[in-house]
Parts: structure tokens; C-alpha cells; sequence
């Protein structure tokens, strides 16, 4: 009875954060499914934005004005990635890679040092918490459904639009693009700014949640993103329109935090996590072609 | 309307597998003009219709377009002007995307992508009316994806999308090879319907020398890099697919054997 009212506050928790790390799921779907692009610069902008609103909070910044400086940084990590990958012709993972090391020192130069506490600091849980009286949860989820919303209503309108629509092109067939008179490169700079200011908006949001930023934080980032995403494909079905989607891969990465929180409780380390990720996703990845083999016999 | 200046074009360059595919290379295009151009394998014809597109650029030599010199622009500035049409049915439309998306995305070839919105209402009444002119049943599928269609249908509707917004040039490259045969002059049937109708400059790449001869107003014949007959007019007309053969033979000498039955 213990081990399940654990359980229940576990997941309560979970629930809060996989709908903050549902907002870095909703960029990376723009890289990975839009643009059919493993952008790895995830893992250093997710930190990134959580450094950079962090710092600011403790500098005197209005916790909310934080997170705008916190996109701005993420868009730019986007687009030095993307300069790298379509102008200087650098594989797609290796260009990432390349991002994510450099962040990795531009994060602590940005923090003075590896991580910044925002104990007594007013961020945007501490402030609605003095307003209302909530839990540090309730909050962030509450805030993590309306940021989820506001930004799948702003990615379904976006899509639809002509620029929209030559980004979907250009994750389907390049050459097609080239041909109708857009610009491939320039399509997937904008993918990959949009995607990273998106995961760190989501990196600055759970850094105010929980209290702190650390330069570790975005660590195994894209796997997270990659597993909320099958996860949401699996459960809930490539059905219906753009907007169900992105939905379903909030809620993706809210059931993963669910897994997680169930499996601790079982006994399992925190340290197994990414081991555990990673299997769950190459097992998720690895479903069509053992599909095909089976079929084959 | 198109002049290619002394093209040069090289493979490969200082390595055991150099290929000077493009030598010395000229042509003029005169508005209106429909060329057929035929060619053994690795004769350059392809490479040509690259470097026009902008997917090669070229060692040396000019391409000009209507007056203006775009030898240097990157290839999706040139798709202002250009339509293309592949030989590979799945390169000339996104399949993930709806019939009406692809063909919104062509109607913007010329213009400037902004903010508003993908399709309009008005658009896909055009798109409606284009489409029946096809005559293969896309009309009423506007949403279908393009990955369900057969490749004579992507092929025929990528014809149709290259042509959208008037080109200045409309490149086709062997757009019909991967098709059977009955679908191929079904599609060629279009192609000449379409041309026709908007009065297209047209450069078509076939390795059918039949269809060579039966459409367009003037026929070149490449080899190794070079125009080795430039036919036009009566002369054209009256050509039969014997006297082709002999053309090719007198020119590539040797070779003639092996490539005959590419040609044929």
C-alpha cells in the first residue's frame, strides 16, 4: 500500500515535467519528423535555455521576459548547426555533435560555472505559488498544457502557411523543392531555428520548475524526444491532423516520464535511465525492419 | 530564349576516372522551339539539362536564359524560369503530401513564399479544372497522397506542376523511360498537349528514337560531349529512324554496335 501511494506521488510529478519536456518534444518533432533531420544540437540548447533564464533570474530579469532571451539563444544555436550542416556541407549528426560540445562550454561560460541555484529567486512556479497557494507541480503542469497548446496552435497555423508547407516539402523530397524555386538550405536553417528555440524554451521552463539550472541538464536530450515521440506515435495512432500529432507527442512525452517514474519506484537507479531510454528506443526503431524479416519468412 | 557558350564540363578531374562529359558545348534555343534530344549513354544529355537547371555547375562557359546570364545562380534562383520533369517519377513530387499541396507548392515556383496561407479556395478550383484536362481521375482526389498514385499518374502530374506557372523553359529529362509503354505515350500525349497549348520552349531528352522523330520541330544528336547532328523542319519531318541509326554510326564510328541497341 505504501510502495503505491509512492507510486501515485511519483507520477503526480512525472505527469508536471513531461509536459515541460513535451514543449522540447515539439521542436525536435519539427527536426526529426518534418525535416528528417537527427538534430543533436538538442542536448546542448535544451541546457542552454535553462542557463540562460536561470542567470538572468539571479541577475534582477523578470522570470517570464527570461524566457524570450532563453528562445533567442536556442534559435541561434539552430541556426549555427544549420550553417554548418546546408553551407559548410557537414553531415546532419556530425554538425549537431559539433553544436552540442561547443554549448557545452558556452553554457558554463554563460552560468560562470556548472550549474546556478534559484533558491529565493522569483521564477514563474515561485510567483504563481505565492499568487494561488499550488503545489510546485499543479503549476508546472498548468503552465506546461498552456505553452503546449499555445505553441501546437502556433506550429498547426505555421505549417499550413507557404513557408509551411516548403519545410514539409523539403523533409520529403529536396529535389522537388529546388526544382519549385525554394531554397532547401534556407528551409532547413528556419526548421532547425524554430526546433531549438522551441527546446530551449522547454530547457528554460524546467529549470524554473525545479529550482536550478545545470550544464548537464539537456544531456540525452534527443533520445528523450525521440522515445516521447514513438511513444505518442504508438499509443495514440498517425491519425487524423497535424494538430492530434503534435498532441500526442506531448502527451508521449508525459506517458515516458510515467515509465520512468514507475520503473524508479520499482527499484530501479536513476543512473539506469539512459540505458533504459536508449533501448526503448532502439526496440521502437527497430520494429519495421524485424517486421519486414518476419514478414519475409 | 536559351544559348549555351563554349560549355565545358569535366568529371572527375585529374583522377583515373576522368570524363570530360560536356565539350566545347553550344547551343541556341529559339522561342517556341520543342527539341528532342538523343544520345548513347554518357553522351552528356542529362549533364546539359543539369547545368541549364543549375544542379552542375559548368568549368567554363555561359548559360543564358532569356537575355539574362545565370551561369553562376544557385539552382533554386533558376527554377524561377525552369520546369522540370525527371526520369524517376518519385523525384518530381513530395508522396507524403496531398495532390493539392504539391501542386500549391509549384504554383509558388515564381514567388515569394510568405505568411499566408498554403492553398486558397481559389487555387483549388483552378487545380480542379487542371486536372480533369489530365483525364486520369485526380480531379476528385485533391487531398489524396501523392506516394498513392502510379508512377504514370506522378509523372503525368508533375508534367502539370512544371508547367503551372509558365515556364521559360521546360526541361524533360527522359520523364518517360520508367514507364510501360502504354502509360509512356499516354504521358507523351500530355506533354505534347501542354506544350502546344502554352507555346513552351522545350528541350526533351528521350532515348526512344521513334519519339524523337514524331514530336518537337527540331531533333540534336549528342555524342561524347558534342551535337553530332542538329536537324530541324522538313528535314526533321521526313526523317525515318533508319536514317538515325546511320547518322550515329558515321559519327561515333566503332561504338555504333553497342550503343544501336540503346538507341533503338
Amino acid at each position: 500500500m505504501d510502495n503505491l501511494s509512492g507510486i501515485i506521488m511519483a507520477l503526480q510529478g512525472a505527469v508536471s515535467q513531461g509536459v515541460l519536456w513535451g514543449i522540447m518534444t515539439l521542436g525536435l518533432y519539427i527536426t526529426y519528423k518534418v525535416l528528417d533531420y537527427a538534430d543533436l544540437t538538442v542536448d546542448g540548447s535544451f541546457a542552454l535555455g535553462g542557463a540562460v533564464s536561470a542567470i538572468l533570474i539571479v541577475k534582477g530579469m523578470n522570470p517570464y521576459l527570461t524566457l524570450i532571451f532563453s528562445i533567442v539563444a536556442g534559435m541561434m544555436a539552430g541556426v549555427v548547426t544549420g550553417f554548418l550542416n546546408t553551407k559548410l556541407k557537414i553531415p546532419a549528426i556530425l554538425a549537431g555533435i559539433l553544436s552540442m560540445i561547443a554549448l557545452y562550454s558556452i553554457n558554463i561560460r554563460i552560468m560562470g560555472k556548472p550549474n546556478v541555484a534559484l533558491l529565493g529567486e522569483a521564477t514563474v512556479v515561485t510567483q504563481i505559488m505565492n499568487l494561488t497557494g499550488l503545489s510546485n507541480s499543479v503549476i508546472s503542469l498548468l503552465l506546461g498544457i498552456l505553452f503546449a497548446a499555445v505553441i501546437t496552435g502556433i506550429m498547426y497555423w505555421y505549417f499550413g502557411t507557404e513557408i509551411g508547407c516548403a519545410i514539409r516539402a523539403t523533409g520529403n523530397n529536396e529535389y522537388m523543392v529546388r526544382a519549385l524555386g525554394a531554397s532547401t538550405d534556407q528551409m532547413k536553417i528556419l526548421g532547425l531555428l524554430i526546433s531549438n528555440g522551441l527546446v530551449a524554451l522547454s530547457g528554460a521552463l524546467v529549470a524554473q520548475s525545479q529550482g536550478y539550472a545545470d550544464v548537464g541538464m539537456g544531456t540525452g536530450t534527443l533520445v528523450i524526444g525521440l522515445a516521447s515521440i514513438i511513444i505518442g506515435e504508438v499509443i495514440f495512432g498517425k491519425r487524423f491532423n497535424f494538430a492530434y500529432k503534435l498532441l500526442s507527442v506531448v502527451l508521449g512525452s508525459a506517458i515516458y516520464r510515467m515509465i520512468i517514474a514507475i520503473v524508479l519506484q520499482m527499484g530501479l537507479k536513476s543512473s539506469d535511465l539512459k540505458l533504459l531510454t536508449a533501448v526503448i528506443v532502439a526496440m521502437a526503431l527497430s520494429i519495421p525492419v524485424v517486421k519486414k524479416k518476419i514478414a519475409v519468412r | 530564349m536559351l544559348k549555351l557558350f563554349n560549355i565545358n564540363k569535366t568529371f572527375n578531374a585529374g583522377t583515373i576516372n576522368e570524363k570530360k562529359v560536356l565539350v566545347n558545348f553550344d547551343l541556341h534555343l529559339h522561342p517556341e522551339d520543342f527539341v528532342t534530344v538523343i544520345g548513347g549513354n554518357g553522351a552528356g544529355k542529362s549533364t546539359m539539362l543539369n547545368i541549364i537547371a543549375g544542379v552542375h555547375i559548368s568549368d567554363s562557359g555561359q548559360v543564358i536564359l532569356d537575355g539574362q546570364d545565370i551561369t553562376k545562380d544557385p539552382e533554386y534562383v533558376r527554377a524561377k524560369n525552369l520546369g522540370r520533369v525527371f526520369q524517376d517519377p518519385m523525384m518530381g513530387t513530395a508522396a507524403d503530401m496531398g495532390i493539392e499541396e504539391n501542386l500549391a507548392m509549384a504554383y509558388r515556383r515564381n514567388k515569394k513564399r510568405g505568411l499566408s496561407w498554403g492553398i486558397s479556395h481559389e487555387e483549388r478550383v483552378l487545380y480542379h479544372e487542371k486536372l480533369k484536362i489530365l483525364d486520369l481521375g485526380l480531379e476528385n482526389r485533391l487531398k489524396s497522397k501523392v506516394g498513392l498514385l502510379s508512377g504514370g499518374q506522378r509523372q503525368a502530374l508533375t508534367l502539370l506542376m512544371a508547367t503551372l506557372q509558365k515556364p521559360k523553359l521546360l526541361l524533360l529529362d527522359e520523364h518517360t523511360a520508367a514507364l510501360d509503354p502504354k502509360t509512356a505515350r499516354r504521358v507523351l500525349q500530355i506533354t505534347e498537349e501542354i506544350v502546344t497549348e502554352n507555346k513552351l520552349t522545350t528541350l526533351m531528352v528521350t532515348h526512344n528514337m521513334k519519339d524523337a522523330i514524331r514530336y518537337g520541330n527540331r531533333l540534336i544528336m549528342m555524342n561524347e560531349g558534342r551535337i553530332i547532328y542538329d536537324v530541324a523542319g522538313e528535314e526533321k519531318r521526313s526523317l525515318r529512324v533508319e536514317d538515325l541509326l546511320k547518322k550515329f554510326e558515321s559519327a561515333s564510328g566503332e561504338a555504333a554496335a553497342n550503343d544501336r541497341m540503346i538507341l533503338a
